[in-house]
């Protein structure tokens, strides 16, 4: 009895949580898959079924003939989207080298620090993570405006006699990205960094090695798993990113994410928002696959 | 340990706290600035915040998410925590790539696509857009969250704990309950509380899957920012900002309260156990 409500209890596990995710992230692709293909109509909601199984397999066939690829000959053809997407895979790879340029001496300072203040520097990296994104981003719309605290101090400094024009700028953008990701690339970068074994840099520098040379040649090599998952975290998302760009980049800067939001609820062209969404998962299908293998990997090590 | 710690490693954490820290304190501070304009000084006030009772819609949105978060958080808590158990114990099962593929690809997942694509699948099901929608779209990506935490914890378990609970007669699922689920339990309430403020937080997912009835807070600051910052912005991410860092903290209390008393436990057992 008690066996046959393991197996049962077993199943279950798996599966609840599966089918879950099965039809609300799996499914939805497919939905969307589906509607790209699918034109824009003045009806709600506004695009022509495709695939609908309600006809009968006539239906089937006469919706399948009715398929098109316009939404993406549209969408390759027009410079705006390709700009869009090369423009945000551009961003999102810069602002990830600078997350990573700035996030890994955090990482680093933190993974050598005695060992009881770990904890609090752990937790005081995360903490940023729990408050708003949202608000995150908005705070800095404040700092960076013309009349903004950062000019503010800066001419006060006498750095600068002009006001610097950063917020509505690509600048504003990398920014953005930057402080609200920074968690994201130290947290991996700090577990990979504090768990290496540092008599290493202790006997390549006996041997004569400058700790320069030891960096570059023992810790960063060692922590390249780090490197790799922090990276993946960052851009990835990156590309999509709306909030930032929408709220710090302004109506001159150009990314995918916001394109597809303003073809959604401005143009509410349903199909070609779809048809933007499939080609930017398709961009993004390789790194989250191998961010996933990355994964995996680490987990089987552990 | 403490004298390789050197001056570049300081340098840099200092830095890196300033630079994480300063804007939430800077936009903390003008919260209780007296003037309209948020950037420039002009005295101690609180009146931002007594503005914020009066507003209505603030108020409605902030009830909305409120209780989109407690529900969505208790749910994504318990498929998150099941789809962790099954990560770790199942390591062989039909699909098992597929299904942690579904776990690790909605964490990095851009929002735009998650939101437009459940939104498609809500209208091809018929589902009136709103309060239930929302719900449903944030348990979906929390749940993930919240797998990935536990599953952390799990991997680390003494699987030996549980099976000496069966060994002693306890059914899978009592072992479960009393051995593995207690100790787990500190990865669960931080999932539980991270599910809570990923929906709290929510812009993206909330825009494409709401309805007109159920506008959360942060679609209602979106629309507020969008037309200029204002001290009241200012004052409601302060009083979440609030929220959020007293669940920190007294979690954090909590656990280490819990980590006492369980090494007293552990502790007057085996003195017990020699005695």
């Amino acid at each position: 009895m008690g066996r046959l409500f393991s197996a049962l209890g077993s199943r279950l596990v798996i599966a609840v949580p599966y089918l879950w995710l099965f039809v609300f992230f799996l499914v939805p692709f497919f939905i969307v898959l589906k509607i790209s293909l699918s034109q824009t109509a003045v009806a709600i909601p506004p695009y022509l079924p495709v695939f609908g199984l309600d006809e009968g397999f006539a239906g089937l066939v006469r919706n399948l003939r009715e398929l098109s690829f316009e939404n993406y000959l549209w969408l390759l053809g027009d410079p705006l989207y390709l700009n869009a997407y090369l423009s945000s895979l551009w961003i999102a790879a810069v602002s990830t080298i600078l997350t990573l340029l700035i996030g890994y001496p955090i990482a680093h300072g933190m993974a050598r620090a005695p060992l009881a203040l770990r904890p609090v520097l752990l937790m005081l990296v995360i903490l940023p993570f729990w408050t708003s994104f949202l608000i995150r981003v908005y705070a800095w719309i404040g700092i960076l405006k013309p009349e903004g605290l950062l000019n503010q101090l800066l001419l006060f400094l006498g750095v600068i006699d002009q006001p610097l024009v950063i917020i509505n700028t690509t600048t504003a953008i990398y920014i953005g990205i930057v402080y609200s990701y920074l968690p994201f690339m130290v947290l991996p970068l700090y577990a990979t960094l504090e768990k290496m074994d540092y008599t290493l840099i202790e006997a390549a520098q006996d041997l004569g090695c400058t700790p320069i040379a030891a960096f570059w040649k023992i810790t960063l090599p060692l922590s390249l798993p780090g490197v790799v998952a922090g990276s993946m975290l960052v851009f990835i998302p990156a590309v999509g990113e709306f909030v930032i760009p929408d709220l710090l980049g302004g109506s001159g800067t150009l990314m995918i994410g916001k394109t597809l939001w303003s073809e959604f609820f401005s143009n509410r062209d349903w199909p070609v928002s779809s048809a933007v969404a499939v080609i930017l998962l398709l961009i993004l299908v390789a790194p989250i696959v191998y961010f996933q293998r990355a994964q995996a990997r680490a987990r089987e090590r552990a | 340990m403490g004298g390789t710690w050197g001056r570049f490693n300081i340098a840099a954490i200092v830095l890196g706290f300033a630079f994480l820290y300063l804007p939430i304190l800077l936009l903390v501070v003008y919260s209780f600035n007296e003037s309209r304009l948020v950037t420039v000084w002009a005295g101690f006030s609180t009146r931002w915040y007594a503005s914020l009772l009066s507003n209505d819609g603030l108020m409605d949105a902030a009830w909305v998410t409120a209780r989109v978060a407690f529900i969505s958080a208790t749910v994504a808590t318990v498929l998150g925590t099941m789809a962790a158990v099954a990560l770790t114990r199942y390591t062989r099962f039909r699909g098992r790539l597929l299904f942690s593929g579904l776990i690790f690809a909605p964490l990095v997942m851009p929002e735009v696509i998650t939101g437009l694509s459940l939104l498609l699948l809500f209208v091809a099901v018929g589902l009136d857009r709103g309060f239930v929608t929302v719900t449903l779209a944030h348990i979906t990506f929390s749940m993930c969250f919240v797998a990935v935490v536990v599953q952390s914890r799990l991997v680390s378990f003494d699987r030996s704990l549980e099976e000496a609970a069966m060994d002693l007669g306890a059914t899978p699922l009592r072992a479960f309950f009393q051995v593995t689920l207690p100790i787990i339990m500190p990865a669960v309430i931080s999932g539980w509380m991270l599910a809570f403020t990923l929906s709290l937080d929510d812009l993206v997912i909330a825009s494409f899957t709401s309805g007109p009835g159920a506008t959360t807070l942060p679609m209602k600051i979106y629309s507020q920012v969008r037309l200029g910052v204002t001290p009241e912005i200012n004052a409601v991410s302060t009083i979440l900002i609030g929220i959020v860092a007293l669940g920190v903290i007294a979690a954090s209390i909590v656990n280490k309260r819990r980590d006492v008393l369980r090494r007293r436990e552990e502790n007057l057992a085996r003195e017990r156990g020699e005695g």
